[in-house]
């Protein structure tokens, strides 16, 4: 379904992502971990098109997307859910569900209910501004607006940064929920504990190169990931 | 001063206020979209003068209203794409900078093509009617320029708080990434936004010159400071405090000259801003620092 092959980014005068490739196919749930800086924000954002790779392609449902600008790319069902959540704080929360549907020009009602029900707080914070909300219910009303697009494929950038663990696990419920409704995920992580549990397919990215992959079962039991990313000594 | 020059004096204070607030508003939006002082603005002002008079010479006056309307909005679209666009990623004194640029080519190349002198504004018919309140004796347009005025405000607001395009204006105002990771268009928004500011200047140019009755290459440049003043004093990036700034400016300035300090009137102004810079630089309703995300 998504494609990414050999993908280079600079970014701010370095070259962030050193040539990666990886794929995610329908209904999967595919994660991406690694360390801070090891490129995995910057090839979440080269796809959404925030920034343009220097090298490599990016192929979505079987068409070339490089080169599109991200407006497009969120037309053609490609969603980012961007780190630190970047809600509209001077938005209401129904507002901010709203605008996640802004290329859309149908009947929202279903959608907004989906919403309610996947994230019931939202109902009750409606009119509150977003800005008020906690981190959590913050994070929450970032995933409900990325669904309003109705993606195919929804990546999300560290969804459980700064959150309560009790929070990060209703979280990681509620995208596997999503998933099971049928959108594909692409998550990028650090808790990669809680990442690789959920996933189908994991990718390491180390300093700009994919170090390791496999399903998310394999990545758990191997010793050299036990040691670098889940902190056990074998 | 009797009762009916105090009121005749305020009547004149908030029909220049009216106009200025609908100039202002132009700062306020533009710099809520992209954090610029469009230092231009008074030229565009000026320009939709020009455009006035000369369409007015041809045409009939509903349509010379038209012209000039749409003229001065894609006059502001137009520089919005050559003169701010190219610099989108770089940092904020540039496009300062080309718009102080811009300013200047407005006033010089008005100048050079029109000359220096001042080219009389045209009377539009009903609007220089006088009408008699009482013992108060004015002109219809200085009825109509607050009335106006307001209407657009609200206009204004409803547009910004209640529809798509709005909701998309705000986004972009408070932040590009997340705005475009919504799908939504930044050029088309920002060009937008440049188009509902120069549409109010030309209804304000309308207002403001029927009352002057010339316009010359530099008859912009300080209204537009004055503008400015009143953006920052009501909180620049706010709507509402626009109208506020640019009644207050208007009404001041008109008591200054009233009570025989014409001299100083411009002076009080920009005495308005430094205060207003030293005690509360965000303005009256001006955004509280929420950079924190």
């Amino acid at each position: 379904m998504l494609k990414v092959e050999n993908l280079k980014v600079n970014f701010g005068g370095i070259e962030a992502v050193k040539g990666i490739s990886f794929e995610v196919k329908e209904g999967e749930i595919v994660t991406l971990i690694g360390s801070n800086g090891a490129g995995k924000s910057t090839t979440l954002r080269a796809i959404s098109g925030l920034v343009k790779p220097s090298e490599g392609r990016i192929i979505f449902e079987g068409s070339d997307i490089t080169k599109i600008g991200s407006s497009e790319i969120v037309g053609k069902g490609i969603t980012l859910c961007p780190e630190g959540r970047r809600i509209f704080p001077d938005m209401t929360v129904l507002e901010n569900i709203k605008i996640g549907a802004y290329l859309r020009n149908d009947d929202l009602t279903n959608d907004i209910e989906k919403c309610h029900r996947l994230f019931p707080i939202l109902k009750e914070r409606e009119n509150q501004l977003a800005g008020t909300l906690s981190g959590g219910e913050q994070q929450m009303l970032a995933v409900a607006r990325s669904l309003m697009s109705r993606p195919k494929i929804m990546m999300l950038d560290e969804p459980s940064l700064g959150l309560a663990p009790l929070v990060v696990k209703d979280i990681f419920n509620i995208l596997k929920e999503i998933n099971e409704e049928g959108v594909t995920i692409l998550l990028i992580e650090q808790n990669a504990n809680m990442a690789l549990r959920l996933a189908d397919k994991a990718y390491v990215l180390e300093t700009g190169t994919i170090a390791m992959q496999g399903s998310g079962k394999e990545l758990l039991d191997n010793p050299k990931i036990k040691e670098a990313y889940l902190g056990k000594k074998n | 001063m009797n009762i009916n020059q105090l009121l005749q004096h305020a009547l004149t204070g908030i029909s220049v206020g009216g106009c200025y607030a609908l100039i202002a508003i132009g700062y306020t939006l533009v710099y809520g979209i992209l954090r610029l002082i469009n230092f231009a603005h008074g030229d565009i002002f000026m320009v939709a003068g020009y455009f006035m008079i000369f369409s007015f010479a041809v045409m009939p006056f509903p349509v010379a209203i038209v012209v000039t309307l749409v003229g001065t909005t894609v006059l502001g679209i137009l520089i919005e794409k050559f003169a701010y666009s190219p610099l989108r990623q770089a940092p904020r004194m540039s496009v300062m900078i080309s718009a102080i640029g811009v300013s200047y080519l407005l006033q010089n190349l008005a100048t050079y093509l029109f000359t220096a002198l001042p080219k009389a504004y045209p009377a539009i018919p009903g609007l220089k009617q006088v009408i008699k309140i009482g013992d108060i004796s004015t002109s219809l347009v200085t009825i109509l320029t607050p009335i106006i005025t307001i209407l657009l405000v609200v206009l204004l607001l409803w547009l910004v708080n209640r529809t798509k395009i709005g909701m998309a204006m705000r986004a972009v105002s408070r932040d590009y990434e997340a705005a475009s990771l919504m799908g939504i268009k930044l050029n088309q928004v920002i060009s937008f936004t440049f188009a509902i500011g120069s549409l109010l200047a030309a209804v304000g140019s309308i207002l403001y010159f029927t009352d002057r009755m010339t316009v010359f290459p530099f008859s912009g440049s300080l209204p537009g400071l004055k503008c400015f003043v009143a953006a920052v004093f009501g909180g620049i990036g706010s709507i509402p405090g626009a109208l506020v700034g640019g009644f207050f400016i208007g009404i001041c300035e008109t008591v200054i000259k009233a009570i025989g300090l014409s001299t100083f009137s411009d002076a009080f102004t920009f005495i308005v801003l430094i205060v207003m810079l030293l005690i509360r630089p965000t303005g009256l309703f001006g955004e509280k620092n929420i950079d924190k995300v």
